[in-house]
């Protein structure tokens, strides 16, 4: 088993695009790590130039220590799982799972007790002749991954695992995906462009734009305290508002004007009259009930979106549209004026200009 | 019903087994005339016999020149399908700067090199290279003459292999000659039988390369055979020649059944968006 230490690297189209730009990077040894951002992002280009198809312009990569820069995709250690699973279609499932072994001339009866053992780990027991044209999605999917875990790689990488199944497999694979990755302790990468997957899948989420590291970090950190606005924007079901502010007091507690009324925030380092972007998640604004004495916004809600178990309200706070979530038996009707108020802790200050995060403020208790 | 309707729709039908017929008489011709004790250039019920038979396995050259008809067109078929899925992969996955217009040109240019114009300069580098009268140079020439258009065919099938699959092998160490024979040739084996059978039934037919560089009789294949398949006084053998027509289309016959049964035609043309 084995970490992964990217230094400085960068992959430059024949076109020039920069697809990865100047990045560093340290999976550390059994760890479950997402590359997540919009599609063009380079999270791709970023893990195809791990596995070595892609030819790294400036930097290195290097995998369990060894440098691996300029070695072919096979002397990497590294095994591969693709978007389509890329199985073999003229071979069966035994086949396909032992090809990375038939590469090294491994002696058939050796392939044959690894094809049983893997499919046995994956529950792929009795389709073992089966050609892949005859598995549902899900059962392709595992036997990409058993080919994977049977080349003996160091190091898996995973393109996108769940985007080619239905939404409710979806679920069910995510949950396979995470205890198969805990069972066998391999040091995981994989890419998603889906938020929620990166949050429940992995253990460190890099969010990456424009070929540059964006944010680092834990699930719980990169969804309650994102470094920048790009990366509020991005992560979270529900978009988080970004409202343009003013910081209007600075005492314990800063109190920072915005459409439709102000809120509070615990931040000491920013002066007062600073322009600032806020953002609060829906998910932490509270529509109040009765008077409001401290910092509060007012406004009237436009719409509300059933979401199963909460709602969406969007209320016009001065012609800022603000989203709150609310349980779904205290749901306002629309037309009707509301007061919404949220804890300081929750409430982030961003540079205007940058859309940097500013002042860390003590963690926020989960 | 309406009156012109009932007469134009009875016109379409006439005017369809007029062309039908047209089409099917020299079929019915093949089919009968073999079996006839008097062969004629008419369709008639046959006055069955296998005398016929008999006398085309007798006749001195003309079970030799099938074989050298096999010997040729099996040889052509293999080096055109070996040559274009070599050519097709480098062409579908290395890029290289006017490649749509090498691939346009070159399958112009075919129609004209194995066309009656290019028959001149072609028998002239034949006979340097001293390949005249030589059943291997038939299939040469044959080979070049087919291969653009093999390649532009096969190309399609090879660009419709998922680059993921290579890349897949590749990075289980798999080397350009495991990846070709393990993934790309098996993926697009549909496609190398497709032009296996062309290239076959191409040169089978093929009646110029052979009639222009082959001498001796007994090296002839089958399609030039047949227009000297007359008897002493100068006019045509009509106990051989149908014998020999009707063996002579069981062939390709044959390979299409085969080809059309494993993979089904699929035939792209070479088209593509």
């Amino acid at each position: 088993m084995a970490g992964i230490d990217i230094e400085g690297l960068a992959t430059v189209y024949p076109n020039g695009v920069r697809a990865v730009d100047g990045l560093d990077l340290h999976v550390a040894d059994g760890e479950f790590f997402a590359l997540l951002g919009p599609s063009g992002c380079g999270k791709t280009t970023l893990l195809r130039t791990i596995a070595g198809l892609e030819a790294a312009t400036e930097g290195t990569v290097r995998i369990d220590s060894a440098d691996v820069t300029r070695l072919e995709p096979g002397k990497r250690g590294v095994a591969m799982v693709f978007q389509d699973y890329a199985l073999f279609p003229h071979m069966n499932v035994s086949e396909n799972i032992t090809y990375p072994l038939k590469v090294r001339r491994v002696a058939p009866a050796t392939r044959s007790g690894v094809a049983t053992r893997t499919a046995g780990e994956l529950s792929l027991q009795g389709l073992l002749e089966r050609k892949p044209a005859q598995l549902s999605g899900g059962q392709q999917q595992r036997v990409a991954l058993a080919r994977a875990i049977a080349s003996e790689g160091k190091v898996l990488l995973l393109d996108e695992p769940l985007s080619n199944l239905d939404a409710r497999l979806r679920l069910e694979a995510r949950t396979f995906l995470k205890k198969l990755q805990r069972d066998l302790g391999i040091t995981t990468v994989f890419v998603t462009h889906d938020q929620a997957e990166a949050l429940a899948l992995a253990d460190r989420i890099a969010v990456m734009d424009s070929g540059k590291l964006r944010q680092l970090g834990s699930p719980r950190e990169v969804f309650a305290r994102p470094s920048n606005t790009f990366v509020a924007n991005f992560i979270g079901s529900t978009p988080m508002n970004l409202l343009p502010g003013k910081v209007t007091s600075e005492s314990d507690i800063s109190v920072v004007s915005v459409p439709g009324g102000s809120l509070p925030a615990a931040t000491v380092s920013v002066p007062a009259d600073a322009e600032v972007t806020v953002g609060i998640r829906p998910e932490y604004l509270t529509v109040a009930s009765g008077d409001i004495s401290g910092p509060a916004l007012r406004g009237g809600v436009v719409v509300a979106e059933n979401l199963g178990t909460q709602s969406l309200v969007t209320v016009d706070c001065d012609g800022t549209l603000v989203g709150v979530t609310v349980p779904e038996e205290a749901e306002p009707s629309p037309g009707s004026a509301v007061v919404l108020t949220a804890p300081a802790t929750r409430v982030l200050l961003y540079d205007r200009e940058s859309g940097e995060l500013l002042a860390r403020q003590p963690a926020p208790v989960a | 019903m309406r009156p012109d309707f009932v007469v134009r729709r009875i016109g379409f039908y006439v005017l369809i087994c007029a062309i039908t017929l047209f089409f099917a008489v020299p079929m019915l011709w093949i089919a009968s005339a073999p079996f006839d004790a008097s062969p004629g250039l008419g369709v008639h019920w046959p006055d069955w016999t296998l005398e016929n038979f008999r006398k085309t396995l007798e006749h001195p050259y003309a079970m030799h020149s099938m074989v050298n008809s096999l010997l040729i067109c099996v040889t052509t078929a293999v080096a055109v399908t070996a040559f274009a899925a070599l050519a097709s992969y480098a062409l579908s996955r290395v890029r290289i700067p006017g490649r749509d217009a090498l691939l346009y040109g070159l399958l112009l240019l075919s129609s004209v090199v194995t066309g009656t114009a290019a028959m001149v300069p072609i028998f002239v580098m034949m006979f340097q290279l001293g390949l005249i009268d030589s059943r291997f140079g038939v299939a040469l020439v044959m080979t070049g003459g087919l291969l653009p258009a093999a390649i532009f065919i096969l190309k399609d099938f090879v660009d419709a292999v998922p680059k993921s699959y290579e890349e897949s092998a590749r990075v289980f160490g798999a080397s350009t000659g495991q990846i070709l024979r393990d993934v790309v040739l098996p993926v697009a084996r549909p496609g190398l039988a497709t032009i296996m059978v062309w290239a076959f039934v191409n040169s089978w037919g093929n009646f110029l390369v052979p009639f222009l560089l082959i001498r001796s009789i007994e090296k002839q294949p089958g399609a030039v055979l047949m227009q000297t398949l007359t008897d002493e006084g100068g006019s045509v053998n009509l106990q051989v020649l149908p014998v020999f027509s009707l063996l002579f289309s069981i062939p390709v016959v044959v390979l299409y059944l085969l080809v059309n049964s494993r993979y089904g035609f699929r035939f792209h043309g070479g088209i593509k968006s």
